[in-house]
């Protein structure tokens, strides 16, 4: 058989091909981790901020002062967990790594991150209540590099039109008082997130814990009236069906459209609040008998990913501590909207945006998902909570039933 | 000797190819599927084997016979749709009337959108609240329903997205088939008094047996593993009425902080026997067919 040489330039063409793709694979592989000339690699879930950025400069200086050259990469935050554990079984581990707080506890389960203790990273300027996310076994992982939580956003016209007080509202009878008023003068009342996603039981949790309910227990009376307190609100149609597909984003959207009087978002949309066009207001999330909830807390952690060689660990420490200091935290925070983990730094805060005081409280109350010692225990009481919630929301099971199911499953999984 | 050589040296961009990336991927998988993967052996290595622990454990899990079930409902539905309405397209346009050929083109818009923008599009159209589908049926008095966030609508609205995506596809390739029974045969069963019915289901149905099996075992191994229109429209959800167990398997693996890589591997694996098995009935098919 003869060949063309078509076939010919094109086996050649393949080979070639095969060859580009294992040279790119094998410089990819040092793209985490230090390399042969000290770069010092920093991952973080930020894609928002470019090169020229104000983080990016943070991370260029924080660099210098540790006497070394550092390359950021940032990723997607649902892309992250992923990519750092696949780098770490590689061996070629991030230097510093910024990821979101819930993870810390699986990353450290697996022994990607170092503890502070044996770094010299220290926490000790940051807020207990917040550190306690990167908490295991009388170790912590890392710093808060700041913090998001959640609160009730409200539109003040709607309110107004329906004769409500934002001020009156202190628990969950007041909370329904007024969405019967805002119901009746023909406006919707809440928004909200129940997605089967950790974003579901993210946005659950202060009515959860608002309840006194437990992660330990989650068939308790007060998780049932957690659940009930949604249904209710769903059945009673001050709240959209919609909620049950919603992610935070189409949640704030329908609260954007100006017909909505409450939404439950986060500190990172006050960017988008004051570009809805209509003025709103923000009050804490109420607790069942008075109070304010403890909502969960959002925001990411800066860690130090093991490496060979120890000396590099120190100096990522260094980098880490730079990047978490007060006088370098104020810009990153602002330019994240987030409320910082250091105290002084919130008041710096407060002082400059007023409007702030609510978040500040609300991060103060706040508890970190993984806290308790939960760990890793608590993706796996995360999952079946939303999987129940969404049965209680769409009528497939009663409240106390879903619960029960739920409690099952999570106690089956240690 | 040295023919053989060459002849070994132009198959090796193929070998390695096929060895990159088809068995490695596959052998890493049920490596992944028989041992027991903790986030921590995932990094540092050493994970026991375990055998088929995580197959029992993914078989025990009630989500398993919802998300069985779903696959089938979910493929059999979409396949049936998909290959009767590309069929009655395919011979509407055989028939090459003015404009067929850009009507044709423009059938197949569907297929080239990216996935993520028609289901964001199923997705803001099905909307319970909003959705352009409700307002319709409001507008003729008939009361909202919740295609999303309803346990008894999330399946059937994944299941129409899905159907609107394939039909393109079917209409592409079953076109092409008919193109190529030659025109004798229909001008013959024309002359001895057969009707446009009969023509259909003795001549133009029997002949394009061939492409008709192929186009269904594509279809099948497509719609086997469809991913993106579900998760991007309903998650899976609510509450775990539309999972299949291509979603099972990446929310096991991915969908929360805490992945299970063992019991994602084994639901995957799964997933490709059930293909597997497609094709083995294919082959047999196709073996008939040439038999007889």
């Amino acid at each position: 058989m003869k060949r063309s040489p078509i076939t010919q330039r094109f086996a050649v063409a393949l080979v070639a091909a095969g060859l580009t793709l294992s040279a790119c694979s094998s410089s990819t592989g040092d793209a985490g981790g230090t390399t042969a000339d000290g770069t010092f690699a920093v991952w973080d879930p930020y894609p928002q901020f470019d090169g020229g950025s104000q983080w990016a400069k943070v991370i260029e200086n924080c660099g210098t002062q540790a006497g070394v050259k550092v390359e950021r990469q940032a990723y997607d935050t649902s892309d992250l967990t992923n990519k750092v554990l696949l780098a770490a079984q590689q061996g070629v581990a991030p230097n510093v790594l910024v990821v979101d707080n819930p993870v810390v506890s699986t990353l450290a389960e697996a022994g990607v991150l170092k503890a502070n203790q044996d770094t010299g990273l220290d926490a000790s300027k940051a807020s207990p209540n917040l550190v306690t996310a990167a908490e295991s076994d009388g170790k912590t992982y890392g710093v808060p590099i700041g913090a998001n939580t959640l609160a009730l956003y409200y539109n003040k016209a709607v309110l107004t039109a329906a004769g409500v007080d934002p001020a009156s509202i202190k628990d969950w009878a007041s909370l329904d008082a007024a969405l019967a008023k805002v119901a009746a003068a023909g406006k919707k009342g809440i928004t909200f997130s129940a997605i089967g996603t950790e974003e579901g039981t993210f946005q659950f949790l202060p009515w959860f814990w608002g309840a006194g309910a437990q992660l330990t227990d989650l068939s308790s009376p007060q998780a049932v009236a957690a659940v009930e307190l949604w249904k209710s609100w769903l059945d009673k149609g001050y709240a959209p069906n919609s909620v049950i597909g919603n992610t935070q984003t189409t949640s704030w959207q329908e609260f954007a459209t100006g017909e909505y009087a409450f939404a439950e978002n986060g500190t990172w949309q006050l960017g988008n609040a004051k570009k809805a066009g209509f003025e709103y207001g923000v009050i804490p999330i109420p607790s069942r008998t008075g109070g304010v909830a403890p909502a969960p807390t959002g925001g990411e952690f800066v860690t130090v990913p093991a490496q060979d060689d120890k000396d590099s660990e120190a100096t990522a420490a260094k980098i880490a501590n730079c990047l978490t200091s007060p006088d370098t935290v104020l810009a990153t925070d602002t330019a994240l909207t987030y409320v910082s983990a250091v105290a002084s730094v919130q008041d710096q805060q407060v002082a400059a945006q007023p409007e702030l005081q609510v978040w500040v409280d609300a991060v103060k109350s706040a508890k970190g998902r993984t806290g308790d010692n939960l760990g890793t225990r608590y993706p796996r009481i995360s999952q079946p909570l939303w999987t129940a919630v969404q049965a209680a929301l769409t009528a497939s099971k009663a409240p106390a039933d879903a619960l029960k199911d739920a409690q099952a499953a999570a106690a089956s999984a240690k | 000797m040295r023919k053989n050589l060459v002849g070994w040296a132009f198959l090796t961009p193929i070998v390695a190819y096929l060895l990159l990336s088809y068995a490695y991927p596959l052998v890493t998988t049920i490596d992944l599927s028989i041992r027991d993967y903790t986030v921590r052996s995932f990094v540092r290595g050493g994970a026991p084997l375990t055998g088929l622990t995580n197959y029992v454990t993914v078989f025990a899990d009630p989500t398993f016979r919802t998300a069985l079930l779903n696959t089938v409902l979910f493929t059999v539905v979409s396949l049936v749709f998909q290959y009767g309405i590309g069929l009655a397209m395919a011979l509407f346009f055989s028939r090459s009337f003015r404009l067929s050929a850009t009507l044709r083109a423009l059938f197949l818009v569907p297929w080239l959108l990216p996935l993520i923008v028609s289901a964001s599009t199923w997705a803001w159209m099905l909307n319970s609240e909003a959705g352009v589908v409700n307002a319709v049926l409001g507008a003729v008095g008939i009361d909202k329903v919740n295609w999303l966030t309803s346990p008894d609508w999330s399946l059937a609205s994944v299941t129409i997205a899905n159907i609107w995506i394939g039909i393109p596809f079917n209409l592409v390739v079953l076109y092409s088939g008919l193109q190529n029974i030659p025109t004798e045969v229909h001008e013959a069963s024309a002359l001895d008094g057969a009707s446009s019915w009969q023509s259909f289901w003795n001549i133009t149905f029997p002949l394009l047996r061939p492409v008709s099996t192929i186009t269904l075992l594509l279809g099948l191994v497509y719609t086997l593993k469809v991913f993106d229109i579900i998760w991007i429209m309903t998650r899976g959800g609510p509450s775990g009425s539309s999972t299949t167990l291509a979603t099972w398997s990446y929310e096991l693996g991915f969908g929360n902080t805490l992945p299970r890589f063992g019991p994602s591997a084994a639901v995957g694996n799964v997933l490709i026997l059930l293909a597997l098995l497609a094709g083995l009935v294919y082959v047999r098919v196709q073996r008939n067919q040439e038999a007889s």
